[in-house]
């Protein structure tokens, strides 16, 4: 069960944003008062939202992208998503 | 570099001396502001206005922050509005690749300076709330109609829809409005708010009986931010600063010295916390002298306390002390007048016991008056 509906689109508030950190070489996700180190997943998750596509269709495009199993990817994806959105990192549309 | 050799490698150095890049700066661009908090959190030695760097110096210092490795800029003071070139510090911040935050009383910003900020790039706003009515803000802050006005300046970050923090800084005296502001941040849809007991250095230390929390108060708010997160989850986000006096460990000071953040002060002085200037055995470099890496892997002030070698007992062999370091070194300072000592607010600390009875006297002191911070010098 994710934690994040099929049709629901999340968005990337204002305020928020991917930054490479070139020192550290990773992506970052900037946010008021937090900068969140993001693994490949993770960036992965975050650079394929646009404000349009849906939960469902992002991780159906991974799942294809990355041969991996869909229902773990929903999940992965979903538990992710979810705790950024507690921490109003993110918004669904 | 004047002697040809290859300009220093200091990602390479910091990994060699095992210091990691720091993540926030804060840069204070000025101690000149309108209110006047009982609490400021500036030194009680406040940098004179003409002593303060120039725009050129801090875009060159924002163009090193971000080369070390700094994430997070805040723009803090004093009021940063009261710096007229606090736009293009913006504009500067956000070409140099920083994340930008304006930390502000309101005062000083209008309409078209909000817009202005909008168009340089600005990210987000952490606006201060001294009290959630007129008469309490007011008088706290030392500026009548100050309230007032912030409340307009919220209405027009609201309007152009940048992130807001509110930053409610409490103590005895306004603690009992703790739910009252969480309810005004929801109203000014901000997304985080901020609740900080207030830290007794400086300028709070000499107004230390009038603003000590009392234990009762200092549990009710603890009780009252708890409840909020588990109501507002996804909502509002509330970080929260405890009263430290009525704890039993102390906190994990600036996530660690010299690990996290830096401070620049007004006039170029680099810190590793904003208290750091009550350690009067450190020496601290200046921006206008040394570039910002060299002060951050080789500064003196940065060294003093990183790492656990100039700890002594009972922290040196503390398992909690990878955790919190040993607590504030400034506090340490403060209260055992030793900046290498357990912080005092630690259980295991000789002076805990005096420090927590000494703490309920403060807390039930009769309302001194309150002492206001000063002003800068011309």
């Amino acid at each position: 069960m994710s934690q994040v509906a099929p049709e629901a689109i999340p968005v990337i508030p204002r305020g928020v944003r991917l930054h490479r950190d070139e020192v550290r070489e990773q992506w970052v996700l900037l946010a008021p008062e937090r900068a969140v180190a993001l693994d490949q997943v993770g960036y992965a998750i975050l650079s394929e939202i646009d404000g349009t596509r849906s939960f469902g269709a992002i991780t159906e495009g991974l799942a294809e992208a990355y041969a991996a199993p869909l229902e773990q990817i929903v999940a992965d994806a979903g538990e992710f998503l979810r705790g950024l959105m507690d921490r109003r990192i993110l918004e669904e549309a | 570099m004047m002697d040809g050799t290859a300009p220093m490698d200091w990602r390479a150095e910091g990994k060699r001396l095992g210091i990691p890049a720091p993540i926030a700066m804060l840069a204070e661009l000025t101690h000149r502001c309108p209110l006047s908090c009982p609490y400021c959190s500036n030194p009680m030695e406040l940098a004179q206005r003409s002593r303060e760097l120039e725009t050129e110096n801090w875009v060159r210092v924002f163009q090193e922050a971000a080369e070390l490795g700094v994430l997070q800029l805040h723009l803090s003071g004093g009021e940063p509005a009261s710096r007229r070139d606090l736009e293009d510090l913006v504009v500067a911040a956000r070409k140099a690749g920083l994340y930008t935050n304006l930390i502000t009383s309101g005062i000083g910003l209008t309409e078209r300076r909000l817009a202005a900020l909008d168009e340089a790039g600005l990210d987000h706003v952490q606006l201060s709330l001294q009290g959630t009515d007129a008469g309490m803000a007011d008088r706290v802050g030392g500026y009548k109609g100050g309230f007032k006005r912030k409340m307009q300046v919220a209405e027009w970050i609201g309007k152009i829809g940048f992130p807001l923090t509110l930053n409610a800084v409490v103590h005895r005296q306004n603690l009992h409005q703790l739910p009252d502001a969480i309810d005004m941040a929801l109203e000014m849809g901000a997304r985080r708010i901020e609740v900080a007991i207030v830290q007794f250095h400086g300028w709070a230390m000499v107004n230390r009986d009038a603003l000590m929390p009392t234990k009762e108060q200092a549990e009710e708010a603890s009780r009252v931010v708890a409840e909020a997160r588990e109501r507002l989850k996804g909502r509002l986000v509330l970080d929260y600063v405890p009263a430290d006096y009525h704890s039993d460990y102390p906190k994990r000071c600036m996530g660690g010295w010299g690990t996290t953040g830096l401070n620049v002060a007004p006039d170029g002085e680099v810190l590793p916390c904003h208290a750091a200037q009550t350690i009067q055995s450190l020496s601290f470099d200046n921006v206008r002298d040394k570039g910002l890496a060299e002060i951050w892997y080789r500064g003196a002030a940065f060294n003093a306390y990183r790492g656990f070698d100039w700890m002594q007992e009972p922290c040196k062999s503390c398992p909690r002390k990878a955790h919190d370091f040993g607590g504030c070194r400034c506090q340490a300072m403060a209260l055992a007048g030793d900046p290498a000592a357990t912080d005092p607010v630690c259980v295991k600390s000789p002076l805990h016991a005096d420090l927590q009875a000494r703490a309920q006297q403060f807390s039930h002191a009769p309302d001194a008056e309150l002492t206001y911070r000063g002003q800068p010098g011309k």
